[in-house]
């Protein structure tokens, strides 16, 4: 059996990194006695797969994983929030499980993420001028590097939604697909003058029979989750 | 609220590795201060990823926090990013758990594991903000004390700290507290801080260094002796009886972020007397405490229930002679609640086959490396060193290792020992050679790793009067081994910098005359001098020349029977002439047996505190001549 699961992370843990995280889990499901299949071989791993990586000091309230149940292990999927999350740091709490039936990793069906950032320093008239010009460009180059490789990537397409929120942070959804866009590649793309500041990932996304969905929703809105964010 | 939070965190993303600042541990503890509590901030003066795992500072914080009018908390040397945005901030060192500046405490508690964290400690001291000169300090500043290994000679850093606790701790901190408890509700008035240090040094095991007069004759010291009446002449351990008594860590600290040995470690024992007499763990931690094998096996079930590893290290300082090893590794390994996943790990095996068995047993769960120490390259030079290991019995132990699927062993080494001569060193690669050979029988993927480092000759061992080896002749022994090995494409030769030798002698025999030398390196941005990208030997000897002091008298120099050692006034209950003795036996290649089995050499570590070894068999364990002298076949040894 195949179960999704969705998870937060906030407050202090939030500068872990996405392997610490990994091993955090790995203990968790020892400590619940909640036996995983493992792969074949030399040396065998426990069958988890993470979604996309968040830089470390991100929060997030929609971070995944899919975990593959040994043979035979039968959980209350509906319980294993509540079950996974005491065995988990402070900080990070299971939000939501269920049975994934589609095929493809999270890392494959995943096409969009939604974040929430702040530059710091930055004030909002200022924010709202680089948003502007950064929408109405035809295309916006920045240098990254890959494997050690220093690239020139037109990044535009890649910004799917971008504005200015209320509080002043920024809101932007970037594809994943097929180089995603960062959250500081972003900052970067509309002024490399703007330092990094926070960064919050509020969904992710996938197709499902054609129309934009989370891997598994949350039962009240996501919008509702940011009060949690001070909680650590 | 005094939490420094607010400020730590914005520097956070600018720092490596922002996990080591943020506590978080499962097991860590957010004690409530309150001016009736006796604050203790424990330090240990390395990275976070070394300082964590400490079992010694994880034992005293739980120790600390269960008693009612104490409230302990930890901290770890930041790392020189991290220092770098703190001091430009003004932020002081803040304790990981509730993120209180280091000030706050009563008492900043180093943990001293190795010397080369000496200039740590008063970068630590420094950026809490407190003067790094215990005699500069005021009644407002803590009180800034060190415990572990490293304070059997506490000499070198009795300029900086204003108490040393001598030996096993876990009694002393509750003492400690009480003293210090009764200074603080008296109001920590002005010049309280030399009567709350002449309290302390009633403490039995505490060493208030500035409660002595040092004299000197020229290079030569003369005498450490105490100032006023009622000050101990000689400080004693302290030596907890019984290990059953102290089942601690109980919420072993669950690191959120990779550190050093990243599991679950429970002590098996404490103390050793195989005495190797180049060790010094083994000599100032005796008697041999074992802790009960019901005991072990509750520690370690309930440990792995509640931390989800699913590797547990038996920890001691030669952990194949636990009595019943087999029986509490079976018990672990056949488990049924472990389902076959738990790791096993045995540091510091014994080099027989007997041993290889048990390692077997543990790799049907996961095959780890195995490692040996055999330390001497020959018979002679082993006898010197008293780590009596035969040849038949490495190469039992690695035959039987490559014939159960093992390809790579690791053997230690130490050059630069007693008596050394060529021959003993080159017979390193000669046993390195052997063990490949052996290997090649079995497998074609043979390799041997053997790791050599420069001995530091270190105090309340027989080697303590030994001049260490030039940091030349360390190098030109480094050569020979890498010409001898260069043809052996098996045999892998890795060696410490002999530098960094020399470097460990200069802090490991000193007298309080190095205390400018160690403040000296670290105001020359010395820190962090266990890490080789840190680590600079010009730093030691330009303090050592501008301070007059010659490299030579304090570490190239043999000490004479009837020379004043500085410290000599410290004891770990080994009798000075016992030492003597041994060191004369060393000099004359004549080894000792273990005396938890054999009649009692009078060290003095039982007799003279009256205690006894703690073992639960009156016989030595199987296998070969460290145990029965009979070798002993791996399927009789299963039985």
């Amino acid at each position: 059996m195949r179960v999704r699961l969705r998870f937060s992370k906030l407050g202090k843990v939030r500068w872990t990194s996405h392997r610490d995280v990994a091993r955090m889990w790995e203990r968790a499901f020892r400590r619940v006695d909640l036996r995983l299949a493992y792969t074949e071989g030399f040396s065998p791993r426990p069958k988890v797969s993470f979604g996309l990586a968040l830089p470390t000091g991100g929060e997030s309230v929609a971070e995944y994983l899919d975990i593959e149940l040994a043979h035979g292990e039968q959980p209350d999927v509906a319980a294993l929030p509540g079950r996974l999350s005491p065995a988990l740091p402070v900080g990070i709490d299971v939000l939501a499980a269920a049975v994934v039936h589609e095929k493809g990793s999270l890392q494959e069906i995943v096409t969009s993420c939604r974040w929430e950032l702040s530059a710091a320093g930055a004030d909002a008239d200022l924010l709202e001028e680089r948003v502007a010009q950064a929408l109405a460009a035809d295309s916006l180059v920045i240098t990254r590097e890959r494997k050690g490789q220093s690239a020139a990537d037109d990044v535009r397409s890649a910004i799917l939604s971008l504005a200015v929120l209320d509080d002043g942070l920024l809101e932007c959804e970037l594809a994943t697909l097929t180089r995603g866009l960062r959250p500081n590649e972003l900052l970067r793309a509309i002024d490399p003058q703007l330092e990094p500041g926070t960064v919050h990932r509020t969904h992710q996304w996938i197709q499902r029979d054609g129309a934009k969905c989370e891997p598994i929703p949350l039962p009240l809105p996501a919008t509702a989750a940011p009060h949690a964010r001070r909680a650590s | 609220m005094t939490s420094l939070w607010p400020r730590i965190e914005p520097l956070l993303a600018k720092v490596q590795k922002p996990a080591r600042y943020i506590g978080c541990e499962d097991g860590a503890q957010m004690p409530v201060h309150a001016p009736h509590k006796v604050g203790w901030l424990l330090v240990y003066p390395d990275a976070y990823e070394v300082g964590l795992p400490n079992q010694g500072l994880q034992i005293l914080y739980e120790i600390l926090n269960e008693r009612p009018d104490a409230a302990a908390e930890r901290s770890y040397a930041p790392w020189t990013d991290m220092e770098r945005e703190m001091r430009a901030r003004g932020l002081p060192l803040f304790s990981v758990d509730s993120h209180r500046p280091a000030a706050d405490f009563d008492l900043l508690a180093f943990n001293l594991s190795a010397e080369l964290v000496y200039t740590n400690l008063l970068n630590c001291i420094d950026l809490a903000g407190v003067p790094v000169r215990a005699a500069e300090r005021g009644p407002d500043d803590p009180l800034v004390c060190a415990g572990g290994h490293c304070t059997f000679n506490p000499e070198p850093l009795a300029d900086f700290v204003d108490f040393f606790v001598i030996g096993d701790g876990e009694e002393a901190v509750s003492e400690i507290t009480e003293v210090v408890g009764d200074w603080k509700r008296g109001g920590r008035t002005e010049g309280s801080r030399q009567n709350v240090l002449a309290a302390l040094a009633q403490v039995p095991g505490v060493y208030v260094p500035s409660m002595y007069d040092v004299e000197y004759d020229g290079e030569r010291l003369v005498s450490v002796t105490p100032r006023h009446a009622g000050i101990p002449e000689r400080v004693e351990k302290r030596t907890i009886a019984d290990l059953n008594d102290w089942p601690y860590p109980k919420q072993q600290l669950v690191p959120l972020t990779e550190v050093v040995h990243d599991r679950l470690n429970v002590e098996i024992f404490r103390g050793c007397t195989r005495g190797c007499r180049f060790c010094q763990a083994g000599m100032i931690t005796r008697p041999v405490r074992e802790r009960s094998n019901e005991q072990v096996r509750s520690m370690v079930s309930n440990g792995l229930k509640r931390t989800g590893y699913d590797e547990v290290s038996l920890t001691s300082l030669s952990s194949a002679d636990y009595s019943g090893i087999e029986d509490v590794v079976g018990g672990i390994i056949n488990d049924p609640m472990c389902q076959g996943s738990v790791g096993v790990s045995l540091p510091s095996l014994r080099v027989d086959a007997y041993t290889v068995g048990i390692a077997s047993e543990i790799a049907k769960v996961r095959r780890t490396g195995l490692t040996f120490a055999p330390e001497g390259g020959t018979w002679r030079m082993r006898q010197v060193i008293n780590k009596l290991i035969r040849e038949e019995d490495l190469y039992g132990a690695v035959e039987s290792a490559f014939s159960q699927g093992w390809n790579r062993v690791k053997l230690y080494f130490l050059i630069g020992l007693p008596t050394e001569t060529d021959e003993d060193t080159l017979g390193i690669a000669e046993l390195a050679r052997k063990c490949v050979a052996v290997g090649k029988q079995h497998t074609n993927r043979v390799t041997v790793s053997a790791s050599v480092g420069g001995f530091v000759p270190k105090p309340q061992t027989p080697f303590q009067w030994f001049g260490q080896n030039t940091v030349a002749e360390l190098q030109r022994k480094v050569g020979l081994l890498r010409d001898a090995t260069k043809k052996d494409r098996g045999v892998q030769l890795k060696w410490h910098d002999p530098k960094a030798t020399l470097a460990e002698g200069i802090a490991s025999r000193g007298d309080r005359r190095l205390g400018p030398v160690i403040e000296d390196v670290w105001r020359h941005g010395g820190v962090f001098q266990e890490w080789s990208e840190h680590f600079d030997l010009s730093l030691w000897e330009d303090a050592m020349a501008r301070h007059g002091l010659s490299i030579d008298w304090y570490v190239y120099r043999h000490r004479g029977e009837d020379e004043v050692l500085p410290w000599d006034h410290v004891s770990a209950g080994l009798h000075k002439d016992f030492l003597w003795q041994d060191w004369q036996d060393a000099l004359a290649a004549s080894g000792v047996e273990d005396c938890r089995w054999t009649p009692c050499y009078d060290c003095g570590a039982c007799t003279g505190y009256g205690i006894e070894h703690v073992v639960a068999s009156t016989l030595p364990p199987a296998g070969g001549s460290q145990g029965t002298f009979v070798p002993v076949q791996l399927s009789a040894a299963r039985t």
